[in-house]
């Protein structure tokens, strides 16, 4: 017997009385000989107590560093109650909500986060979340050539995070998507650039702010310049800095995307992580993955409901807006409880110390010999300096007294060899920062 | 009465639920043009708020702690309160998936480790687990199927054959991926007609998509050569994993034929659905395959893992990291627990399970499938068709019950279809009930037909107006206000 599985002799014997078989292996008589016998060749079973031991070693061969470092994934604290409350089995093990009758709990809170994307970006109308921000940018990008049909051209801005832009390539390669990128000037999107880049056949605009340098940009009439083409303006934005920063729909996007990890989702090693995908009334009918919405019961009483689905794959197979079916549901409750729990003062108040010590990181470092801002431009909790120190080196040492140091952003390319991107949140505390930069100082 | 406020409608001016340490760096501001003209309405609520709100509105839900949950497609088997506790470990919900390689061996073991044993599974030589889900592995799976072709020179691959009884992912996927959909005929079975198959074979084919057992729970046994046809047409093979359940240890993909599957970490591994995500869809190829699968991939050396960004072949990057990490040490452990000893059970289990309801509902309800099943099957409805009572008035009534209703209207190869799998780990118990309980419905259909037709009756809410939602859609608070 095993704890995982029920049946006893006496019970096999009467469901195999039942079924007129003498033995399990008469039901699959079908397969072919050739293919059984099959040796697993895994690890044996583990007990509950061998299995924690396991883990415990496992655990012990990695090593929490205190994070100075965003590029996507940012240390913001977690309530304790988020995990409580999400881990109650009716949200947790539960599927889809196909029977909206007994459902009602993960339709109302999918209603709930949709209400919080929209007030946090301005849009109309939100998605039920995506797999992440990354994805959803690229699944923004299929939008616009689905709704500008014979457009099969994108101009993606330099400042977008390299790692997004190589999603973008590799989904734009399924569909022969043309990606055009537009240089940018200073550490910022050169709008004029972008606008003289716009072809007739331009499908989508595709920035990020703030972008992949922490830098906060301001698109002025792109957006105009954009509707006047008909072609779409997709801004990828972290929505945590909705708390202060102009949202996409005041910047004139047609579609918000972004990474909505840096709203108290646990860093994880890079996943489950959310992405979340907002557009305006217009074009709601072209939106990827699942909506919900409001209606009335057969008694009159407010309800929930999946709606529109007539975009969707189990309805419309091959001509579905995307193939996109589950999405991070519990991830858009985490986010939801977040925002509820941090609500309207709270998160204003994470991310302006976020804020706060970033500049304060910022200011400091620049006293030191080695550091300069190649850009002096305004950022919000992420910023890039340059220096001439070998970064990999300051690193490792960094990581040796428990921090996580800047990204190089010569991963990306070599010309950005040395420009290296901080991020700080409010988790991280005065001595930690100080502590920080008396190690950047003795270099 | 079910709780009925929004989150919102418990907010009060100025009432907070959040702590943050007081700090002592000073305000640094940012030019007025860059904020935003007011502040986002978020909730304004204490803490006990919050819980008592989110915690009401979860007794709206029916999770598989609730009851049996016989979800045709989607194995809703227990989800371990273990596998949990790990995945929650601070050693690894704090990493930053940037840090240095030396400091995340421990989580790198885990997602090496995990690549093997599946592969093991399946029959196949190494996996990737980027995919968030079963659709984002099916459209991964594809693109290599485009690749491959591509690095041949082979341009003229541009359709994919999909049985019309899979899943709606697959032809979504396919022509996601780029791909023209070619539709062909199943037999009545579900299983694939070799002779509409040869006649579509050419070389235009890029490959094929299939789920064996297919979604009625019938193994291809003509699988073996399916494969030898597809592949001397110059095609791959696509194994959905949506049904792997009933074949581990039975029968892999892998020996089959098959050149590329995805697993649904959130069926097979018992990590939990989530309401709907997060999951997770690693994919798997063949040896010939490798070097398409998506960047980065996690590699050993020595006693030492890391991970390779960069691959010339690969087809690229479709994940901002490497996929939902922390569903993947659930199926770890998952994995871990039941090891190679009882692997082979959950298969048979599951079979055992389908074809017990199978046999000792089919005097009551239409079986149009008479074999052995695998792990799920499909009733087309009553027997006795004059009561008017269907499939739909069934899984509603099946609700008063405290029983989810199995998958309704699919495949879409019946009329009534009702898809029922009842895992590996319900009891005969449960099974019992269950049999109970659909008999008496059956019983009510021609007794008190109006009853099953205006079911539900108990749940948080009745039948819904659908209609009335597209029509007219309210998709936040602020629609409800103004």
């Amino acid at each position: 017997m095993f704890k995982y599985l029920p049946h006893t002799p006496e019970d096999i014997e009467a469901m195999l009385k039942t079924i007129g078989v003498k033995d399990i292996d008469t039901l699959y008589e079908d397969v072919p000989e050739a293919l059984k016998g099959v040796d697993l060749n895994i690890p044996s079973s583990m007990s509950e107590l061998e299995l924690t031991n396991h883990f415990k070693t496992l655990a012990d061969n990695n090593r929490q560093l205190k994070s100075f470092m965003g590029m996507g994934a940012y240390d913001h604290y977690t309530p304790s109650v988020i995990r409580h409350l999400i881990e109650r089995q009716e949200f947790l093990t539960a599927y889809t909500p196909y029977q909206p009758e007994v459902s009602q709990g993960t339709l109302q809170y999918i209603f709930e986060y949709q209400s919080m994307i929209c007030e946090l970006t301005g849009m109309d109308v939100s998605n039920a979340s995506m797999y992440d921000g990354a994805t959803a940018t690229a699944e923004a990008m299929y939008m616009a050539v689905n709704v500008r049909k014979k457009r099969r051209h994108i101009l993606i801005s330099d400042t977008v995070n390299p790692v997004i832009v190589d999603v973008l390539r590799t989904y734009a390669y399924n569909q022969d998507i043309e990606l055009e990128m537009i240089e940018s000037k200073e550490g910022l999107s050169d709008t004029d650039a972008i606008k003289d880049a716009m072809r007739h056949d331009t499908a989508a605009v595709i920035t990020q702010t703030p972008n992949r340098y922490g830098i906060i940009e301001d698109y002025m009439d792109l957006g105009d310049a954009c509707s006047d083409n008909k072609t779409l303006f997709i801004i990828n934005q972290d929505p945590s800095t909705l708390s202060h920063l102009k949202t996409p729909r005041d910047q004139g996007a047609d579609i918000a995307v972004g990474e909505a990890q840096s709203l108290g989702v646990p860093l994880s090693f890079g996943g489950p992580y959310i992405g979340y995908f907002a557009t305006t009334t217009k074009l709601m009918r072209k939106m990827p993955g699942r909506i919900c919405g409001v209606t009335k019961d057969v008694d009159g009483k407010r309800a929930f409901v999946l709606t529109l689905q007539a975009r969707e794959q189990h309805i419309r197979r091959e001509k579905a807006n995307s193939n996109i079916c589950s999405n991070q549901s519990l991830m858009a409750l985490f986010v939801t409880i977040y925002l509820s729990i941090m609500g309207k003062k709270g998160l204003y108040e994470a991310q302006n110390t976020s804020k706060n010590h970033a500049h304060y990181l910022h200011d400091m470092l620049l006293k030191l010999p080695h550091f300069i801002d190649p850009f002096e431009k305004p950022f919000f909790k992420e910023f890039t300096l340059k220096t001439d120190i070998d970064v990999n080196h300051m690193n490792r040492l960094l990581s040796e007294q428990g921090y996580l140091g800047p990204f190089n952003q010569g991963a990306f390319e070599v010309q950005k060899e040395g420009y290296i991107t901080f991020s700080v949140t409010e988790k991280r505390t005065k001595e930690e920062m100080d502590h920080f930069i008396d190690i950047l100082g003795a270099l | 009465m079910a709780y009925d406020q929004l989150i919102f409608e418990r907010s009060e001016k100025g009432r907070i639920g959040y702590s943050l340490p007081k700090s002592e760096i000073k305000e640094y501001d940012i030019d007025k043009s860059l904020l935003r003209k007011s502040a986002p309405e978020l909730p304004e609520v204490s803490e006990f708020d919050v819980v008592r709100h989110f915690t009401n509105v979860s007794f709206k839900n029916h999770g598989i702690e609730t009851g049996f949950y016989p979800l045709g497609s989607c194995t809703m088997k227990y989800n371990p309160k273990i596998d949990q506790d790990l995945s929650n470990m601070e050693q690894f919900t704090g990493l930053h998936p940037y840090q240095p390689v030396e400091t995340v061996q421990g989580v790198l073991e885990i997602l090496y480790e995990t690549q093997k044993m599946l592969a093991r599974i399946s029959g196949l030589d190494t996996y990737s687990l980027n995919p968030y889900a079963g659709a984002h592995g099916e459209l991964v799976g594809l693109m290599i199927m485009r690749h491959y072709h591509a690095s041949r020179k082979d341009f003229k691959r541009k359709k994919i054959i999909v049985p019309d009884s899979a899943h709606g992912t697959n032809p979504a996927s396919a022509a996601t991926a780029g791909f023209d959909v070619v539709e062909v005929a199943s037999n009545q079975d579900g299983t694939v007609n070799l002779n509409s198959l040869k006649s579509v074979l050419d070389d235009s084919i890029a490959g094929i998509m299939l789920t064996n057992p297919n979604t009625i729970g019938m193994f291809e046994k003509d699988i073996m050569e399916i494969a030898s046809l597809v592949h001397e047409a110059g095609g791959l093979l696509y194994y959905d994993g949506a049904n792997l359940n009933p074949m581990m240890g039975m029968a892999r993909p892998g020996d089959m034929g098959f050149d590329i599957m995805h697993i649904n970490l959130h069926k097979t591994f018992s990590t939990p659905h989530g309401g709907g995500g997060p999951g997770s869809g690693p994919v798997g190829v063949t040896r010939a395959l490798k070097p398409y699968l998506p960047e980065p991939v996690v590699r050993k050396a020595g006693n030492h893992f890391f991970i390779d960004q960069k691959d010339e072949q690969s087809t690229g990057r479709i994940s901002h990291f490497y996929g939902n990490v922390g569903v993947v040490l659930k199926a770890y452990a998952f994995l871990r627990t039941n090891g190679k000893e009882h692997l082979y059970e959950i298969a048979k289990y599951s079979t055992l399970n389908a074809n017990y309801i199978k046999e000792s509902l089919k005097d009551t309800f239409k079986l149009p499938i008479k074999k052995h099943c695998k792990h799920e099957f499909v009733f087309d409805g009553l027997i006795d068709k004059s009561t008017g009572v269907t499939t739909y008035d069934i899984s509603k009534r099946l609700l008063d019950f405290g029983i989810h209703p199995p998958t309704m209207y699919f495949p879409l190869l019946y009329k009534e279809p009702m898809m029922i799998e009842p895992v590996e780990n319900e009891s005969k118990q449960t099974m019992d009930h269950f049999i109970k309980i659909m008999k008496t419905i059956a019983k009510e259909a021609i007794e008190d037909p109006d009853t099953v037709k205006n079911a539900p009756h108990t749940t948080p809410v009745k039948r819904l107006d659908e209609a009335l939602a597209a029509r007219n859609p309210k998709v936040k608070y602020r629609d409800l206000i103004e």
